[in-house]
């Protein structure tokens, strides 16, 4: 279950730097010794900043990022397919939903947790959905099948309220949130997404040792002792616990699932258990890096954290495609 | 070590395994034998418990922990998803025993040692050859140190060496107090290292003995439609196929 105890420090002190470096980092020109001084006595204008802005930002940038690298590398050992992501079920997809519609219908504007509650409620319904729709004891592929169909619905559906929006503004509101961001997210959005990332990570958690024997296929690993019904409800509702909480406080960033996994993968022998504590963290150091880079390339500008992750995802995503086909 | 009592496996409304009552004990090395669609595979996943089946199965009855520490099973399809190293790949044959203090790395060893893949060790199993791969896996099956192994055509795309040295080591096991189930097609090496053969054909059990009384003339041409020479040499029994019969029209 726990990488080799380098991998784990250089991980661990890689997260640590870039988590002090986005507490350091903001248009606010705070220079770093006055910061985390700030931040420690929370007195005067720099506390404030330091305690309500930056540091529920950087929280989050490193709780997600970790949610969404584990989610990755749990979909991609339980659906033995190294092209999985954690959206495959169809959570994003849904918890989005939900956000646009609080945005849609204005109840956000007077009470500000409206937004993340309703995607999670999203998020909830279409993980009832994806169980309900691929049965308790069916395949890998019936999942997918499953999420493929979600997803289509919720993402059918979002179109449907961009397409009904009363005026243009609302439109570009939702556009922006669904491109997915951590400016101004309070510890209020902390305290909403730590319970079920929480929850997640310790669903997932227990899942190594069937993940490692789902290496053989699912008739082996059934042989092996594995309850593959039991595992894959704890992965299912894990994923969704995990995805649906971030989707719900930072909108939808994609690749950091897609990509954590593939980073880790060699350094931990491909095990799929090893894998997960890597690829969490190396999730986090994403993240918090690209949360980080939309602060400093375009500070006067709003880069959407979602627009970078995809912007640098996707090549990279393609480079590491071609490896794989130039290895295979 | 299995008892099977009218083990019947359906698929949908039709029975792809009919009734199927037969006892393994210790020391016996089992040939499950018949042509392809006669329902071995679904007979060996029927009484691990693996596909629904009304009748009684010893193994089925079991909790899944249990029944993995009483049985390893070899699928058929040789699924190697990551390309985790061989030993770590062996090793998951251990999972039934994880956190038991039991001594893992040298099942393991001893594993790697009897498929001859000491040398293997470290490569990552999904850049090995489909043989080695399938020598691996059969290594993983051993790992699990089951007192019964149950192996889906086992020795199908191996080399001459490799299927002469896997029957061995199904044998040893047998000598060594287990007892080991394979279906195989092969029935040259099935007559010449198993103890037992059982033959199934349309989803029943058609004969159950030593091979060389299984091995006659008729149940050859009634159940393989085929006929071959049976012979009894100072090498052990040699068994070859000489030609179709053509009952069934062939092609």
């Amino acid at each position: 279950m726990i990488p080799s105890p380098r991998l784990t420090q250089a991980l661990l002190a890689l997260v640590a730097c870039l988590f002090v470096a986005s507490l350091l980092t903001g248009p606010a020109g705070i220079p770093p010794g006055r910061g985390l001084v700030a931040l420690l006595t929370g007195q005067g204008v720099e506390g404030l900043v330091m305690r309500e802005i930056r540091l529920p930002r950087a929280m989050l940038g490193l709780a997600i990022g970790a949610a969404l690298g584990l989610a990755g590398a749990a979909m991609q050992g339980f659906l033995r397919n190294p092209l999985a992501e954690p959206g495959l079920i169809g959570t994003s997809g849904a918890a989005a939903l939900g956000a646009v519609l609080a945005i849609h219908t204005g109840i956000y504007a007077s009470f500000a947790l409206a937004l993340p509650l309703m995607a999670l409620v999203g998020a909830g319904l279409s993980t009832g959905v994806i169980l309900a729709l691929a049965g308790p004891r069916g395949s890998a592929l019936s999942l997918i099948l499953a999420g493929i169909a979600v997803s289509s619905l919720a993402g059918a559906l979002t179109s449907l309220v961009l397409n009904l929006a009363p005026n243009p503004y609302a439109a570009s509101e939702i556009v922006f949130w669904m491109m997915g961001s951590l400016a101004d997210r309070s510890l209020l959005h902390v305290a909403l997404a730590l319970p079920f990332l929480g929850l997640g990570a310790a669903l997932i958690a227990t899942t190594g040792r069937g993940l490692d024997a789902l290496t053989l296929g699912e008739d082996a690993a059934a042989s092996l002792g594995i309850n593959l019904t039991r595992l894959r409800l704890k992965l299912v509702l894990g994923v969704a616990a995990l995805v649906g909480a971030s989707v719900a406080v930072a909108g939808a960033v994609g690749f950091v699932g897609l990509i954590a996994p593939h980073l880790m993968r060699g350094a931990v022998g491909a095990r799929p258990s090893r894998l997960l504590p890597a690829s969490a963290l190396t999730g986090a150091a994403i993240l918090l890096a690209a949360d980080i880079a939309t602060r400093v390339i375009a500070p006067e500008r709003d880069l959407k954290l979602g627009v970078l992750t995809a912007l640098v995802g996707a090549p990279f995503f393609l480079h590491l495609v071609r490896r794989m086909a130039r290895e295979a | 070590m299995l008892v099977l009592e009218n083990l019947t496996v359906r698929r949908g409304l039709c029975p792809v395994v009919e009734a199927v009552s037969l006892t393994v004990a210790p020391g016996e090395c089992v040939g499950l034998i018949g042509p392809n669609g006669a329902g071995k595979t679904s007979l060996l996943r029927g009484a691990l418990g693996l596909l629904p089946a009304t009748g009684h199965s010893s193994l089925a009855a079991m909790t899944p922990d249990a029944r993995a520490r009483a049985a390893a099973w070899l699928p058929q399809a040789r699924e190697i998803a990551w390309g985790i190293s061989v030993a770590h790949l062996v090793r998951l044959g251990r999972t039934p025993h994880l956190g038991r203090g039991l001594d893992d790395d040298g099942a393991v060893t001893h594993a790697l040692a009897r498929m001859g893949l000491e040398n293997f060790r470290d490569r990552a199993a999904t850049q090995l050859s489909g043989g080695e791969q399938a020598r691996a896996l059969i290594a993983r099956a051993l790992a699990q140190e089951a007192p019964l192994l149950l192996a889906d055509e086992p020795i199908a795309g191996l080399d001459p060496a490799a299927q002469i040295a896997t029957m061995r080591v199904f044998a040893r096991l047998a000598e060594e107090g287990g007892a080991v189930i394979a279906s195989l097609h092969d029935l040259g090496l099935a007559a010449r290292h198993c103890t037992r053969l059982i033959v199934l054909s349309a989803g029943r059990l058609v004969a159950d003995g030593p091979p060389r009384e299984v091995l006659t003339p008729a149940l050859l041409a009634e159940v393989f439609d085929i006929r071959a020479h049976l012979s009894d040499t100072p090498d052990g029994l040699v068994f070859q196929p000489l030609d179709t019969l053509h009952h069934h029209g062939g092609f």
